[in-house]
C-alpha cells in the first residue's frame, strides 16, 4: 500500500506515492444535502469520483401508486423543495394531457407567475450558496432576504411557505387577492436593484472568478452524452429552453430572452442564472399586467375540480361531487403520457401510466439533477478537491428530487 | 406536431422494420415497441441518423405488469434538441430475461439502468457497474414491483442498549390503509373491505 512492496527507497531516493481515498459527506455543508462522494485523490487532484446517492430516498414513486391523483400532488413539493410549484406544474400538465382538460386563462397566467417566482427562488439560492461554497458569506444573507419575501408571496397565495400544493389539476387552488398582485408587482420593480447589488458583489470579484472560471467546462458532446438540461445546457451556448422550444401553458405569449453562456464553465453558468433572474422578473411583471386585465375563474369546473362553495349550499349534486372528489378522487382515462416543464434546474418530467382508476398505475419522476450528478465523475476528474464544491454548486444539486 | 410524429413513425418502420414491432401516436407522443435484442442497435440508429438525431437520453424506467407473461416494460425516453422531437421506446421482457445495456451508446444510461435494476430487478447485460443506487446498502427485494408491499419488510431504529442502528421486521400498530374506491354505480365488483370475513372476526379492526 505505501509503496514498500518491491520498491527500494534507499536505492532510488524516491517514494512511491499512493492515491488517497477520501469520503466527502454525507454530512458536509458544501454537499447541498446528503451527498456522499467517494473521492480518489492524487495529491489534491481528483482521479475518480463515485457519488453514493439514495440517503434521502423516500420511495415517492411507490407511495404514489397507492394514493389518488390529488393526494399525490403534495409529494411534488417535497421533491425539489427549493422551487416547489414548478414540480406540481408537471404533474398537473400530465393529468390535464390525459384527461384533455383546458384550464382557464387566469389560472394559466397565475401558474406562469408562480413558476417564475419559483425560478427566482431557486436561482437566488443556487447563486448565493455557490458563492458561499467558494468562500463568500454576504451573498447568501442578501439572497435569503429576497427569498423570504418570495416565500411570503407563496404563503399569501396558498397558506404555506414551502409545501404549497397550489397548482391543481384543472387550474390553481384559489384566486389571488388584488393586493397580493400589487405587492408582487412592487417587488418586481424593486428586485433588479437588489440583484444588481449581488451582481456587484460577485461578478467582478477576483476570488469568485478564480474559483469558477474554467472550472467544470461542459462541451456540447458532454451535454448529449450525459443528458444535461436547463442551465447546464445553456451555459455552453445551446439556446435550449422548453419554455421556448416546446411551449406549455401560455409561455408563447410572453416576451423573454434566453441567456446563453460561451465557455460552458461554472462562471458562465453563474452569469446565465443571474440573467435568467432578470428575465423571470420581466415575465413576472408581464404576467401581473395580464392578470389585471383578465378576471375570471381559476379552475376548469368539472370532474377534476371541486364545485364552487356557493353551489354546494344549494345543489345536492355539487355536494356529492365535492365529497366524492375528496374521498374517491377523480378517475383518469387509461393511457401513458410524458409531461415536462422547464424547472429551474432543467427538464423536470413526469411519465404517468394511468389504468383508468383513481390512482396512477405508475408514475416516474424524471429529475434534472439525477443525470447532472451522474456526470460528477466526468466533470470532477482532473480538478482540485476544492473545485468539487464549486462543481456540485453549479450543477444545482438538491437531494429531494434526486433521491425521490 | 402529430403529423410530423406520424411521418417519423412511418419512416422508422420503413427504415428499420427489423426493430420496430408496433408504433403509435397518442397524446402527441410517439411510442415505438422494440424487440429486446435490437434495442442497442435501434437506439444507436436513432442517435446517429440525421433525420432523427435523438441524441439526448431523457429517462429510462420500468413498469411492472404482474399478470402478463412478459412482466416488465422498460421504457426509454429520448429527446432531439436539433429536431425538437421526443420519442418513447418500449421493450417488454419476461421476469428472468436480461436486456442489453445501452451505456455504450448513451453514457447517461448508467444510473438510469442501475435504478431500473434496483427498483425492478431487471438485469442489463454489458453494464459496467450494475449496483443498487437508491435503496439502502444491503437492501433486499425490488421495491417498485407490484408484489412488494409499500411498507417494506424491515424498519430501522437506533437501539439505545446496543448503541447502534438495528434492522427489524416491520410491525405496524395499525393496518396499512388501502381503500377500495371502485364505485358500485360504475359496474365494479364491489365488496366492502372487511365485510367478507365479518362473521368470523368481529371488531378486529
Amino acid at each position: 500500500m505505501d509503496g514498500s512492496k518491491g520498491f527500494e527507497d534507499a536505492l532510488t531516493g524516491e517514494q512511491k506515492i499512493r492515491n488517497f481515498n477520501i469520503n466527502f459527506g454525507p454530512q458536509h455543508p458544501a454537499a447541498h444535502g446528503v451527498l456522499r462522494l467517494v473521492l480518489e485523490l492524487d495529491g489534491e487532484i481528483v482521479e475518480r469520483c463515485d457519488p453514493h446517492i439514495g440517503l434521502l430516498h423516500r420511495g415517492t414513486e411507490k407511495l404514489m401508486e397507492s394514493r389518488t391523483y390529488l393526494q399525490n400532488l403534495p409529494y411534488f413539493d417535497r421533491l425539489d423543495y427549493v422551487a416547489p410549484m414548478n414540480q406540481e406544474h408537471a404533474w398537473c400538465l400530465a393529468i390535464e394531457k390525459l384527461t384533455g382538460v383546458e384550464i382557464p386563462r387566469r389560472a394559466s397566467l397565475i401558474r406562469v407567475l408562480y413558476s417564475e417566482i419559483g425560478r427566482v427562488l431557486n436561482h437566488l439560492l443556487n447563486v448565493t450558496t455557490q458563492a458561499m461554497d467558494v468562500g463568500a458569506l454576504t451573498p447568501p444573507l442578501w439572497g435569503f432576504e429576497e427569498r423570504e419575501k418570495l416565500m411570503g408571496f407563496y404563503e399569501r397565495a396558498c397558506g404555506a411557505r414551502l409545501h404549497a400544493a397550489y397548482f391543481r389539476p384543472g387550474g390553481v387552488h384559489q384566486d389571488l387577492p388584488e393586493d397580493l398582485i400589487n405587492d408582487i408587482d412592487q417587488w418586481a420593480v424593486e428586485f433588479p436593484a437588489i440583484l444588481q447589488d449581488i451582481d456587484d458583489l460577485l461578478t467582478e470579484n477576483r476570488i469568485f472568478k478564480q474559483r469558477n472560471a474554467d472550472i467544470g467546462v461542459v462541451t456540447e458532446e458532454d451535454i448529449l452524452n450525459y443528458g444535461f438540461s436547463g442551465v447546464m445546457v445553456r451555459g455552453s451556448g445551446l439556446a435550449w429552453d422548453l419554455r421556448r422550444a416546446q411551449p406549455y401553458e401560455c409561455y408563447d405569449e410572453f416576451d423573454f430572452q434566453i441567456p446563453v453562456g460561451k465557455n460552458g464553465d461554472c462562471y458562465d453558468r453563474y452569469l446565465v442564472r443571474m440573467e435568467e433572474m432578470r428575465q423571470s422578473t420581466s415575465i413576472i411583471r408581464q404576467a401581473v399586467a395580464k392578470l389585471r386585465d383578465c378576471p375570471g375563474d381559476v379552475l376548469a369546473r368539472g370532474k377534476l375540480t371541486p364545485p364552487k362553495r356557493s353551489d354546494m349550499k344549494t345543489s345536492m349534486e355539487a355536494l356529492i361531487h365535492h365529497f366524492k372528489l375528496y374521498t374517491e378522487g377523480f378517475h383518469v382515462p387509461a393511457g401513458e403520457v410524458y409531461a415536462a416543464v422547464e424547472a429551474p434546474k432543467g427538464e423536470f418530467g413526469v411519465y404517468l401510466v394511468a389504468d383508468g382508476t383513481n390512482k396512477p398505475y405508475r408514475a416516474k419522476l424524471r429529475a434534472p439533477g439525477y443525470p447532472h450528478l451522474q456526470a460528477m465523475d466526468h466533470m470532477a476528474k482532473g480538478h482540485q478537491l476544492a473545485d468539487v464544491a464549486a462543481i456540485i454548486g453549479t450543477m444545482d444539486i438538491v437531494f429531494g428530487e434526486i433521491d425521490r | 406536431m402529430t403529423e410530423a410524429l406520424q411521418e417519423l413513425g412511418a419512416t422508422l418502420e420503413i427504415k428499420r422494420d427489423d426493430c420496430v414491432l408496433v408504433w403509435s401516436v397518442d397524446f402527441d407522443e410517439l411510442t415505438v415497441d422494440v424487440a429486446p435484442s435490437n434495442i442497442v442497435e435501434f437506439v444507436e440508429f436513432l442517435k446517429t441518423d440525421s433525420a432523427c438525431k435523438f441524441s439526448t437520453l431523457v429517462d429510462i424506467t420500468g413498469v411492472d405488469y404482474p399478470d402478463r407473461a412478459k412482466r416488465f416494460d422498460v421504457v426509454y425516453h429520448f429527446l432531439s434538441m436539433y429536431q425538437n422531437q421526443r420519442i418513447r421506446l418500449r421493450v417488454s421482457i419476461r421476469e428472468n430475461e436480461m436486456l442489453p445495456s445501452i451505456v455504450d451508446v448513451h453514457p447517461s444510461a448508467n444510473w438510469f439502468e442501475r435504478e431500473v435494476f434496483d427498483m425492478f430487478g431487471v438485469i442489463f447485460t454489458g453494464h459496467p457497474d450494475l449496483r443498487r443506487i437508491l435503496t439502502d446498502y444491503g437492501f433486499r427485494g425490488h421495491p417498485l414491483r407490484k408484489d412488494f408491499p409499500t411498507t417494506g419488510y424491515t424498519e430501522v431504529r437506533y437501539d439505545e442498549a446496543q448503541k447502534r442502528v438495528v434492522y427489524e421486521p416491520v410491525k405496524l400498530v395499525q393496518e396499512y390503509r388501502q381503500f377500495d374506491f371502485m364505485s358500485p354505480w360504475e359496474g365494479a365488483n364491489y365488496i366492502l373491505p372487511g365485510d367478507e370475513k365479518g362473521d368470523e372476526k368481529e371488531g378486529a379492526k
